[in-house]
């Protein structure tokens, strides 16, 4: 798949939609795309890793869930993540590892600070041509 | 996406969306020809007939001028519901629990320190931590004390020194919205809140120092102790990390509720439980410690303010005079009384991107603003103008009480990053005599004026509609962005 996600806007807020040929693919490729509004991914090197464990009701919750647990390690720890990879996603459950730095104001410029993922408009499908998402964010 | 929702034109100010489908009650927006064609660009007219499905609502579901496309509920909604059959919503509160803006009034005249606006600025951005991940060094909260300002709201700031006691009275609900339990605020939420207590944070926060530049009804500017020349300065921020995570927490836990209560939701954003249940009145305690988060930290940002002042401008406390005019909420549910066809009726008012504005006499009000009303602080774009309203009958009558809460973008962050791209926008800023400092060159791009609506447009609206009562227009002169 060429397209790994691209950004949807509206006026006070902003979106992603990402795709993937699994939904392993497709958990990792939204993440990328939400690090993506916040920094630019080019300037984030692999230093530190993360384990990280959620899960959901539903599978698109779990999303939800998923980009919630990386904005608040992100917040309270100040990383910044680039590379991703989910080592298991079953029954409404992911666990896998997120890689990247701390932040440094220095070398990494801050595109867009992002408050929440919200549940508005929200959607995980599968179709012909693999997995879909949209996931909308508070700004 | 346009909307193509039926409305009807009432008067020159009021659209009557009429009850359709599963609406429990009809919309209304307050818009001129012009606004409306605006807000019919967005999906937000939608938004306004989907609050209108929620169950126990009362009276309409309400839009203001400046109304926006948001989740779930629109920006610029107000809705009211019934204490015994309603519901309360997270997301009809909105991320940033009371995210507010508060105004200062000084003994200083503009001209007086027009030179020196540069310094005051840069030290200000210096003292007022902005942008992501800074914080003060010399605030450090233990587990006991945050409890304290989770209960006590800008009243923990106080005691702590951080500004007076006239600070208070001078705040809705004198800066400490009761019945918050912080056993009902998640440990994520006080790890997410720990270093932002005293931060400014991103996107449209700010700090501004500006002067009345125009007074339109002098007796009430006289009444709010304002007049024209006079250096203003105005806080906008809310709750911080802190807040955020308490509404994602309760959005979580509020979906499972509404599968339990049956409550048929149109988006799951919209997500609520009957306010009569454990679930809402847990929402409710963790809101309460979340606004009372917010007040406590503008309260503290106003002290550094002032501090600033008087170290930049070599003036004691007194010479400054840097008073409290009022401080409001704009992301809130409240619990208030209202009268609805002549009975006097509990509810549960929501105001998301929405200023309450109480009229005369109100029992709410300071002493002194007991005969012109509430203030109503609304804030507009960096580059041109703000606005000091003051509270009326009407918007008691006819929005429980609520008016408008600023401008509303009219451009996407990207589209204003594009407009702003090449050009010198702080340099463009400066000629118009406005300096601006901010965290991130990004955010000062998307900032740019234009991307916002002309809050001059939203004011005129409320203002002729009845629902608010325009007393003073602020311009800046010098701006911290986060």
């Amino acid at each position: 798949m060429s397209k790994k996600y691209e950004f949807i806007e509206h006026t006070a807020d902003l979106g992603l939609k990402a795709y993937g040929a699994s939904i392993e693919e497709l958990f990792v490729n939204a993440a990328e795309g939400f690090f993506d509004v916040i920094v630019s991914p080019k300037s984030v090197e692999e230093r530190e890793e993360r384990v990280i464990e959620v899960e959901a009701e539903a599978l698109d919750e779990l999303m939800v869930s998923w980009l919630s647990e990386l904005l608040y390690i992100h917040d309270t720890e100040k990383l910044v993540f680039k590379c991703f990879e989910v080592k298991r996603l079953k029954g409404n459950q992911v666990e896998a590892i997120a890689r990247g730095e701390l932040l440094d104001p220095a070398r990494h410029e801050i595109k867009t600070g992002i408050k929440a993922v919200t549940y508005h408009q929200l959607y995980v499908e599968e179709s012909e041509g693999g997995w879909e998402t949209q996931v909308i964010f508070d700004i | 996406m346009p909307t193509d929702i039926e409305v009807k034109k009432l008067d020159d100010f009021r659209w009557l969306l009429p009850k359709k489908g599963k609406m429990r009650t009809e919309g209304l927006v307050y818009a001129d020809e012009r606004m409306m064609a605006v807000i019919r660009k967005d999906a937000s007219l939608e938004q306004v007939a989907n609050v209108a499905c929620l169950p126990g609502i009362v009276g309409r579901s309400l839009a203001m001028p400046d109304i926006h496309w948001g989740y779930g509920f629109p920006i610029g909604g107000v809705a009211a519901f019934d204490m015994e059959d309603g519901i309360v919503s997270p997301g009809g509160v909105g991320y940033d629990i009371n995210c507010g803006v508060r105004l200062l009034r000084s003994g200083l005249d503009a001209g007086e320190i027009r030179d020196q606006i540069p310094a005051l600025v840069e030290a200000l951005f210096k003292n007022i931590p902005s942008g992501v991940g800074s914080r003060r060094k010399d605030l450090r909260l233990s587990a006991h004390e945050m409890d304290s300002v989770l209960v006590k709201g800008a009243g923990w700031a106080v005691s702590q020194g951080y500004g007076s006691k006239e600070d208070l009275e001078h705040i809705e609900e004198q800066g400490c919205i009761a019945g918050g339990n912080p056993e009902y605020v998640s440990q994520r939420a006080r790890t997410r809140g720990k270093d932002q207590l005293g931060t400014l944070g991103s996107g449209n926060h700010f700090v501004e120092v500006g002067y009345v530049e125009t007074v339109y009804d002098e007796a009430a500017a006289e009444a709010l102790s304002l007049h024209e020349g006079q250096v203003t300065v105005l806080v906008h921020t809310g709750s911080r990390g802190l807040g955020h995570q308490v509404c994602d927490d309760y959005i979580k836990a509020l979906l499972k509720a509404s599968a339990k209560y049956k409550i048929d939701l149109p988006d799951k954003q919209l997500c609520c439980a009957p306010l009569a249940s454990k679930e809402s009145r847990h929402y409710l305690s963790a809101m309460a410690c979340a606004a009372n988060f917010a007040f406590c930290n503008r309260q503290l940002i106003t002290h550094w303010v002032r501090e600033t002042l008087q170290d930049v401008l070599q003036t004691g406390p007194r010479g400054l005079g840097l008073q409290l005019v009022y401080d409001i909420c704009h992301n809130i549910a409240k619990v208030e009384t209202h009268n609805v066809e002549g009975k006097a009726r509990k509810l549960c008012v929501h105001r998301k991107g929405a200023t309450r504005a109480f009229p005369p006499h109100s029992p709410f009000l300071p002493d002194e603003y007991k005969e012109v009303g509430q203030p109503v602080l609304i804030p507009g774009d960096m580059g041109r103008y703000s606005y000091v309203l003051v509270g009326t009958e009407t918007a008691l009558r006819e929005t429980f009480g609520s008016t408008c809460h600023g401008a509303g973008r009219v451009m996407s962050r990207r589209q204003a990053q594009k407009v702003a791209r090449g050009r010198a926008i702080v340099r463009e800023l400066e000629d118009k005599g406005i300096y601006v400092r901010g965290a991130g060159k990004g955010t000062i791009m998307e900032e740019i004026p234009e991307a916002y609506k002309d809050v001059a447009d939203v004011v005129n609206i409320v203002h002729q509609a009845g629902i608010g009562k325009k007393v003073v227009r602020l311009r800046p002169m010098g701006v911290i962005k986060g």
